[in-house]
Formats: C-alpha cells, structure tokens, sequence
C-alpha cells in the first residue's frame, strides 16, 4: 500500500502540472498539447495501466486492512479516545473514500466521455478536455466539490508521505523531521495547486 | 476529593457487561488510583456487593501487570507512567472518571477491568528469546557491542509488556510490542544470530492472533508508559522486509538419534 501510495504521489505531480496549463492565458494550447502528448505516448499509455494497478492495489489494500482494524476491537470503548496522535491519521480511510468519490465523478466526467461510453455534453468534442473543464468549473457546484475534495487529499496525504516511509523502514534520528516536513509541504503543494485552479476560475477569471 | 466513576462491570468473559457510576468522598489527594478503587472495593465489599476487579502486581510501574483504559487514555493523563504510578491530585475535584479495560479482540475481558493479555506470551513464545543458552555475564567487552546499540537495545528492552500500545491504538495493533522486542534482540549479537526467523515467526503469530495492523498513528508511542518509540517499529519493518526478500532458504535437516 505503501509503495502503490508512494507511486500515486509521483503521478499527481505530472497530473497536477497539466491541470496548472488551464490557467495559462492561451486559450487552452498549452494544456490540449499536454493532454494530446499524455493520450499518445506510446510509454504514457503503458504507464496508465500501471496507474490503474496502483490505484487498485492501494485501494483494496486501504479498504482491507481498515476492514481487519476495525474487527481486531469487536468492542468498542464507551469514552472517546484522548490519545494524541499524529493529524488526520486517525481517518486515512475516511480521507481516501472522499478522494475515491471524487475519482468516480472524473472518471464519469473524463475518461468515459473520452472512451465513449458517456455522451459528451452538446458542441463539445470528446477529445476536447480543455473545453470540457471550463465548463465543468464554471459550475460553482462542481467547483465546490472539486475544491473540497482537494482539501481532503491535502490532509490524506500529509499523513501519507511519511507514513508511508516509515512503513518501509524508513525512520531516522536526523532524517525523519526532514522527511516530516517535506510530506507536509509536499501535501500543501499538491492540494493548493489543484485548489488553486478552482478559486482561479471563481474569482480571478 | 470526590468522584463519580463510571466503572466497567462484567460478571464473566460471556458476560455483556455495562458501565456501572458509582460515587466516592474523602479521598486524598496524594492516594494513588489504585488506592482510590481499594476504598470503593472496601465501600462495596462493607455493603455485601461484588468488589471491581482489577490488575495490579508491583504498584511501583515496572511489572506491566496493571492496566486501566482511564478518560480515554491507556494508563490515565500522565506520560509516561503506568496506572499504579498515577494519582488522584492529576483529576479535578468532582470529576466524573471512566474506567474501562483493554479493548481487543486478542485481549478478551475476564472479569470487570481484567483482561487475558496471554496473547503477547504466545508472540514471545514465537521468538522473543535466543535459543542458547548465552551464559552468565561476560567479561567488559568480551563481545564488542557499538554504545548506541546497547543504548537502543536497552530502550527497547524497558517494554514491560502491559499492552498500552495495543489499547491505545485505533487499530488495536500489538505493532508496538512486537517491534520493541524484535528491537532489543536484533541489535545485540547475541540476538542477531536468530534476527530473519525471529521477525517473521513473530509478526506472524501476531497478525495470526488477530492484532490489528499499524497505520502509523503513533498514538502508542504517545501512550507507552516506558515511551518506547516507534522508531523501533521501522526497525521493525526493515528486520521484516530483509527476512522476506533477502533472507536464505532455510535448510531443512532431519536429525536420527
């Protein structure tokens, strides 16, 4: 889960950069050339299979595991716990399902429409990601979610990135409080940079 | 001072169980918790009931018999310190305080505050030990052994073994246990020997025995009444991982006598 964890992190960086290109004041060149480079590199395409791996296997061992922790204490405690422990890890798990709700929404939104299943919406080209985002976040209800969402994935994965090397066997006198802080920042980076395009949209363009 | 309890009471393992308040006045101060529930015992025994069940051995924090899930907190509000070592003067004056026991599945409840901790014996039967016999004390550095190492080993070995660790986690994972005892044993030599085979048989027996899994809260570490640190679970992790993909097959010999 960890490794597959540590590979989605990588993967939001490239995803992130795209979704940057919307704001660019270019009438969407910059972002539909990135996207058409993504849709037919022939090593992109290998590599979203390997995406589509990861997500699967970080997804069912997340599901799993949380499933095993919560039988492992068939009786609860009658007075909550106060035990301090480190931010959101307590709800990785809630975390992760909002992150999965919104994955099904741009599944349906984006990759369904591009593979056909799902009509695309009147005068928009299924191949068309930049027209179809504009629209989407001219939306204020979307926007919104979308927004939300992100902040959710902030706090998922500010936990995540260290946890996940400590996980590995990765944990170090003078190297985890680097570690530490470069999840945070790493978390902060990522979510404020997908946030950011919403906000952009609402308020700025 | 005075009290309300809300005191955790079950008759037997089969039991439902419930909370049960109680109130106690003129209790000192300067008593300790478990002083505190002598005085309800003997309240209760006084009116022919049923006296509260509890673990206790040394009273001074260093046997890891008691326990005592207090406010939400393994061991009560202190850091670093077991049940037996906690005092009243840390509660307000006619605060109301919940008493529950350990919470986990492999920890099942034998009567009121009781649990059956056997569990983290069958871990260490598993592999907690070096199977020679390494004799009496040696001669000073006889066995070279690096200071940090012995430092580390020696942390790790303060793991009285109370279970803190297991009932404060949301999980309920003994990850924290097994990973100070794997600890201890790995970084002295005369525990290295035995290193591959002690990590998997235990992390084995303790996924086996139903523990929950780390996700790396650390709310163990926060509550381990000897502050062991998780530091020793990633130590933990990399002993486990080594084992699983470096580590030889194993001959098998087959001995006649």
């Amino acid at each position: 889960m960890a490794l597959a964890g540590l590979f989605l992190s990588a993967f939001l960086v490239v995803h992130l950069s795209i979704n940057l290109l919307l704001m660019a004041d270019d009438g969407g060149k910059a972002f539909t050339a990135a996207a058409s480079f993504m849709a037919t590199n022939p090593f992109i395409r290998i590599a979203e299979v390997a995406l589509f791996g990861g997500f699967l296997i970080h997804m069912l061992f997340g599901v799993g595991v949380s499933f095993r922790n919560r039988m492992s204490r068939p009786v609860r405690y009658q007075h909550k716990s106060r035990s301090e422990t480190s931010p959101m890890s307590r709800y990785m798990v809630h975390t992760g399902i909002i992150v999965f709700i919104f994955l099904v929404l741009h599944f349906i939104d984006f990759y369904c429409i591009k593979i056909g299943l799902v009509a695309p919406p009147a005068g928009i080209e299924r191949h068309d990601f930049y027209s179809r985002s504009m629209l989407l976040f001219s939306d204020k209800g979307y926007s919104g979610i979308y927004l939300i969402c992100f902040l959710f994935l902030g706090f998922h994965l500010n936990h995540a990135i260290q946890a996940a090397f400590q996980t590995m066997g990765l944990n170090h006198s003078k190297y985890t409080m680097i570690i530490k802080a470069l999840s945070t920042t790493y978390a902060v980076i990522v979510a404020g940079g997908f946030i950011t395009i919403p906000f952009w949209f609402i308020f700025l363009r | 001072m005075n009290f309300t309890l809300k005191i955790w009471r079950q008759k037997n393992a089969a039991d439902k169980g419930g909370l049960v308040t109680y109130t106690v006045g003129d209790i000192s101060a300067d008593s300790s918790f478990f002083e505190m529930l002598d005085q309800l015992n003997q309240l209760l025994i006084g009116k022919g009931e049923d006296p509260v069940s509890f673990d206790h051995d040394c009273r001074e924090g260093i046997c890891g018999t008691c326990s005592l899930y207090i406010n939400g907190r393994p061991h009560g509000p202190l850091k670093g310190t077991t049940t037996c070592q906690l005092h009243m003067r840390s509660f307000r004056n006619g605060e109301t305080i919940f008493v529950e026991p350990w919470r986990c599945g492999a920890f099942p409840v034998i009567k009121d505050l009781i649990v059956d901790r056997s569990a983290f014996d069958k871990i260490i039967q598993a592999g907690g030990y070096v199977s020679i016999n390494s004799g009496g004390i040696p001669d000073a550095n006889t066995i070279a052994v690096p200071k940090p190492n012995a430092d580390a080993a020696f942390d790790a070995a303060a793991c009285i073994g109370c279970g803190a660790c297991v009932a404060s986690c949301p999980n309920a994972s003994a990850t924290l246990f097994v990973a100070a005892k794997v600890s201890h044993l790995a970084l002295l030599p005369q525990g290295r020997v035995e290193g591959e085979r002690r990590v998997r048989k235990m992390v084995e027996t303790m996924d086996h025995l139903g523990f929950g899994n780390c996700s790396n809260t650390y709310a163990c570490e926060a509550e381990c009444p000897k502050e062991i640190t998780v530091a020793n679970i990633a130590r933990m992790n990399r002993e486990f991982l080594a084992a699983k993909l470096f580590a030889d097959k194993e001959k098998q010999v087959s001995f006649s006598l």
